[in-house]
């Protein structure tokens, strides 16, 4: 027999064991090991967040009442996760590529990282999403109520709200503990993920197991069901059997547009997304999942209503029908998996809530409270978040269980499944158009935006509190003012139409239809622009791709975009004849200086030249603009100076329009020059000890000094000079190998400490001489590594000897922390000087980016270039790290497989 | 009387070099390496001719160069420039300062002999 | 004079591959035509259709397992899986990760 205090305690357990799981994963994933954290098979039962309470317990009583109705809830993700090729790829890919936090920020950041509709889609979603939280504690007591009762002589039922109170808080601290742990969201809530993919299993095996008793234990195998399923329909009322087709169609729909846009949907969908293999597995696997879940919904439910007597709550059959036949342990069972529906979705759901609530709301008016402090005044931001992110867990849950105490649980509760959906699914226009459609501009969506949530409010919101709440039932059934065309629930004088897709129908049309509108009208700014290509084309062009060497600048990429400047015509005229003048076929000439300087002068007639050199440096180059984005910044530049002749009255916009063109020209124009400067600076490095050696050669050759110290003098500085000519073209060589791939590691396991040994015992000469300091903690670096240990010592040796000779302090010292984060090893390299400036931070990694011309200091100005370069091929980076008390830079690579066979390959070693 | 030249170059090696061929010669040499003190080191040292390097830490040869040629004492000093940039601007950029000769690194000593002699009417 | 830009077929694997990226882009179309046929049949629902439904549901997530098996091998390791041309042996470190 159970007691109140056996259920308690089992919950207790249960939730415990979550901690306990949370907790190792957690663990494990700090020491790295997130192998078995990211697989494919977590993250499809991570997705099982979208079966919440409502839909464990619900859709048993959703099939007593309407028959098979209930599986267009599940009808829809599956669409979804098998069309993943073309909407969720592309999705996950964005979500990765512009580092998104969550449904607002995706949003926020398509439009030209506008704040208002961050703003907006938090608003809509905190809407949406609290009364679903209130149904999950209103699902949890219900199922605790139905124990008290069946029960009655053993235990009476505590106050309901008390349990409600008590789960709410549980919540709360386990969310905290497992949601907030970190704020980089890189670094992904393996311990919550983790727990809720062990929550999946449970719900699953839950009700299959009262699935399995119920067909085969008491309903007499298939053929009993099959009867029981005649006589339902037999003694249903009238057409509830019957497939209504607007809500078969329009739930299908509604169900697919509230998986992709409910924010604990993103969250695990997008968030915790780590690769596109786990996509790949989840488009079969996760609707398995909603197929076995609603496997048995229709045989628990004909049996509930055959066997239970009449009055009987059908949502409630999942736990009622083994409590009737005694089977204590089932029941236990089916409560635990109801209530691991009703957790995991407050936790996942409050999560991405606080961080869109963070994110949007609190931390921009934080920010606007300080303007104008100086950039060590934001040094608390990082705790300030964190408490803002747990705030709003507090938050958010709080407001969920007063919304369960208001509305007083029952049945006007539980229909808001299907209407929070609808409040979530307006924001699918913006975020649909905003993957797909360049042209979907700011205005447009917060117009869109507004409409649909408006109208959502209107027609199925607000009515839903029923005749007590907002709206009267005069209003209900006249229209306010009398007016019929705008009562709620038939807009217009639509009136055949269920509410729920009436309202789904008005909100979504006319979002979509002020959404388009709009962005056809209005003119996005070049920052919104450049991030509508970003997005729309993420497929094309990321992944990574960055350091094209100058060899591998294929006239072909020239060609391509000379022809969408030229005409395709005149371009490939122009290549071929270029290709006949170097005696070759073809339309693809050999990039030579020469060609490329005719292309550019040939471009600049058109473009203007600043933006020509820009374009074809951007190609040779190769930076993280990619050329498509600059064709469509350049096309529309043309374009847009076209108009200004035209339209004098625009003037002022086009202003400001051009003006961040312009800023977006001049880095490129500064990219360029760069390139210059590499000529030129080779030149210079070459050329200067070759001006010495000659010098002093000469000397010796008209018959040198008199005095022999000074001829043997003269001797070791040609030596000297040539030593150094010597090293600059070793480094010039070096570099050029690793920019070209064409370089062969070495991987093997060493200790971090023993590969700093190495670099400081190389670099002790000019250690000694600037009489630096080295701040070491050997404890920190016992850390095995598998990787080129000689290729990361050179880095080593390098960032060590620019300390030395470049820290101006008085009293050098350099301090190296050792530490391992997430798989990956951390070597932070920081000196006491005065660090680099904040306008040359991101010039330090280029090629002969020396400071100062400080000439003295004796290297070429290709080291830092040579570092990044490597750690590039070791899969790893290496970065400035701003802030620090003096000069700080910070190494950063995976510490690698143990195994010295099977990792080599994604080393990048390149097999010729 | 030996004739004065003043050499600014921030490469001691070079340096070292010019002064010793220029001394052989019979020239009495003062060095220099900083371009930021550069212009007060000719007013102090009165060379009868400057040899001015290109890229000098703090302050570029030509900046110096322009500053020489618009001071009444020091517009008449015959400069010559060495440069290892020897691109045509480059050169262009020297001559319309006013520079008197201009040459590229590495440079041949008897060659440079020969500019200075002319430089000082020699 | 043939211009050696234009290839006049594409390797056979990577033909394949297209094809099969044809197919993930059509099955949910597919699902949508299985799942509104039950709507063209009037009258109360009855074990057929209900199996109807849930056999065309299996077949589907059955197609999307043969079509993953085939895209998730090329997704996990490139990004882009468009049709470009093998470019050499490629230097990047394979995939994101």
């Amino acid at each position: 027999m159970l007691t109140f205090n056996t259920l308690v305690g089992v919950c207790l357990l249960y939730v415990i064991m979550l901690f306990v799981v949370a907790f190792v994963a957690d663990k494990r994933a700090r020491r790295s090991k997130v192998r078995f954290l990211t697989s494919p098979m977590i993250y499809t039962l991570s997705l099982s967040v979208y079966c919440t309470a409502w839909t464990f317990y619900g859709a048993v009583g959703n099939a007593a009442r309407s028959g098979l109705e209930y599986v267009t809830i599940y009808l829809g993700p599956t669409l979804v996760m098998i069309g993943w090729w073309w909407f969720l790829r592309k999705l996950v890919r964005v979500g990765r590529s512009q580092r998104v936090t969550s449904i607002a920020d995706l949003v926020s950041s398509r439009y030209g990282k506008s704040n208002l509709l961050g703003v907006l889609v938090t608003l809509i979603a905190v809407i949406g999403t609290t009364p679903y939280i209130a149904l999950q504690l209103q699902s949890v007591t219900l199922s605790f109520a139905v124990f008290a009762r069946d029960r009655s002589a053993g235990w009476v039922i505590p106050d309901l709200e008390q349990t409600a109170i008590w789960v709410a808080g549980g919540l709360a601290l386990f969310t905290i503990l497992f949601g907030t742990r970190n704020l980089d969201v890189n670094e992904r809530h393996h311990g919550v993920v983790t727990a809720i993919a062990v929550e999946a299993v449970v719900k699953l095996v839950a009700l299959m197991a009262v699935g399995i008793f119920v067909v085969w234990g008491i309903g007499g195998g298939a053929q009993g069901i099959s009867a029981a399923m005649e006589q339902a329909i037999q003694a249903a009322p009238e057409g509830a059997w019957s497939l209504q087709g607007g809500r078969w169609v329009g739930l299908t729909f509604l169900s697919a547009a509230a998986f992709l846009t409910l924010p604990r949907m993103f969250q695990v969908l997008v968030v915790e997304n780590v690769d596109e293999r786990q996509l790949a597995t989840a488009s079969w696997a996760f609707p398995l999942y909603l197929f076995l879940m609603s496997l048995f919904v229709i045989p628990i439910a004909v049996v509930g209503l055959a066997i239970l007597p009449k009055g009987e709550n059908p949502d409630l059959f999942v736990l009622t029908l083994p409590l009737y036949f005694e089977q204590d342990g089932l029941a236990m069972l089916a409560f635990l998996g109801g209530f691991s529906s009703a957790t995991s979705m407050v936790i996942v759901a409050s999560i991405a809530l606080a961080t869109m609530v963070s994110n949007h709301i609190i931390m921009p008016i934080w920010l606007s409270t300080r303007l104008g402090v100086g950039a060590s005044e934001y040094r608390d931001a990082r705790q300030i978040l964190l408490s803002a992110r747990r705030l709003s867990i507090v938050g958010i849950l709080a407001l969920g269980y007063f919304y369960y105490r208001i509305s007083g649980g029952g049945a006007a509760l539980a229909a808001i499944g299907l209407i929070s959906f609808a409040g979530v699914a307006q924001v699918l226009p913006a975020m649909a158009g905003g993957l797909f459609w360049r042209g979907a501009s700011r205005s447009g969506a917060v117009a869109g935006l507004i409409t649909g949530f408006a109208i959502w409010a209107y027609t199925l919101f607000l009515p839903s509190f029923g005749e007590a709440g907002v709206m009267s039932a005069a209003m209900l059934a006249d229209g306010p003012w009398g007016i019929a065309a705008l009562r709620p629930q038939a807009l217009f004088g639509v009136d055949g139409l269920d509410p729920v897709v009436h309202a789904l129908f008005w909100s979504l049309i006319l979002n979509c239809a002020v959404f388009v509108l709009i962005s056809l009208l209005s003119f996005p700014s070049p920052l919104e622009r450049l991030q509508a290509a970003q997005f729309v084309n993420v497929l094309d062009h990321s992944g990574p791709t960055r350091g094209r060497s100058f060899n591998a600048a294929t006239s072909e990429d020239l060609l391509v975009m000379a022809q969408q400047i030229m005409g395709s015509d005149q371009a490939q005229a122009w290549f071929q004849a270029q290709a006949e003048q170097q005696g070759k076929q073809g339309y693809l000439p050999d990039t030579t200086p020469d060609f490329i300087g005719r292309l550019e002068r040939e471009l600049s007639g058109l473009v203007g030249t600043a933006t020509a050199h820009a374009m074809i440096a951007q190609i040779l180059g190769g930076a993280t603009v990619s050329v498509d984005d600059l064709l469509a910044v350049a096309d529309e530049t043309q374009q847009m100076l076209e108009q200004t002749s035209q339209m004098e009255a625009k003037q002022l916009e086009l202003t400001t329009t051009a003006r961040q063109l312009s800023e977006v020209n001049e880095k490129l124009t500064q990219l360029s020059i760069q390139k210059d400067a590499f000529l030129s600076q080779i030149s210079h490095e070459l050329r200067t000890p070759m001006t010495s050696i000659r010098a002093f050669s000469e000397i010796l050759r008209d018959g040198g000094a008199d005095d022999p110290e000074a001829a043997a003098r003269h001797a070791s500085i040609i030596h000297d000079e040539s030593v150094r000519l010597t090293r600059l073209l070793d480094d010039l060589l070096d570099l050029s190998v690793l920019e070209n791939g064409q370089v062969q590691l070495y991987p093997r396991r060493e200790v971090v400490r023993d590969v700093l040994d190495r670099a400081i015992a190389a670099t002790s000469s000019v250690i000694d001489q600037e009489k630096m300091h080295i701040h070491r903690n050997r404890s920190d670096e016992g850390i095995a590594l598998y990787t080129d240990t000689d290729r990361l010592a050179q880095v080593f040796i390098n960032l060590i000897s620019n300390a030395a000779k470049y820290c101006d302090a008085k009293d050098k010292r350099l301090a190296i922390r050792v530490r391992q984060r997430g798989g990956r090893l951390q070597v932070d390299f920081v000196d006491n000087g005065s660090g680099v400036p904040l306008e040359s931070q991101s010039m330090i990694f280029e090629k002969f980016s020396r400071l100062s011309d400080q000439a003295a200091a004796g290297g070429a100005g290709l080291g830092l270039a040579i570092c990044r370069e490597i750690m590039d091929k070791l899969d790893g980076s290496i970065t400035y790290l701003p802030g620090q008390s003096g000069a700080a830079f910070r190494v950063t690579l995976p510490i690698g497989t143990h195994s010295p066979f099977g990792r080599t390959s994604s080393l990048g070693i390149n097999h010729l | 009387m030996t004739r004065q030249v003043l050499v600014i170059e921030d490469e001691p090696n070079i340096a070292e070099a010019i002064s010793f061929i220029l001394s052989r010669d019979g020239w009495s040499v003062s060095t220099h390496a900083s371009g930021t003190t550069a212009v007060q080191a000719v007013r102090d040292a009165k060379p009868d001719v400057l040899i001015l390097d290109v890229m000098l830490p703090g302050k570029s040869g030509y900046d110096i160069l322009q500053d020489l040629r618009s001071a009444d004492d020091t517009r008449a000093l015959p400069v010559l420039m060495l440069t290892a940039r020897g691109q045509k601007t480059d050169r262009e950029l020297a001559e319309r300062l006013g520079v008197n000769r201009f040459m590229t690194k590495p440079f041949s000593n008897s060659e440079m002999l020969t500019n200075l002699r002319e430089l000082v009417g020699g | 004079m043939r211009s050696p830009r234009e290839p006049l077929f594409l390797a056979r694997q990577s033909y394949r591959r297209r094809r099969i990226e044809d197919a993930a882009r059509l099955l949910p179309l597919l699902g949508v035509v299985l799942f509104l046929l039950p709507l063209m049949v009037g009258g109360a629902i009855g074990s057929v259709r209900v199996a109807f439904v849930f056999s065309s549901w299996f077949f589907l997530i059955l197609s999307a397992f043969v079509l993953a098996r085939h895209l998730g091998r090329d997704a996990g390791q490139r990004p882009t899986g468009s049709q470009s041309a093998p470019d050499g042996p490629s230097d990047d470190p394979a995939g994101p990760r």
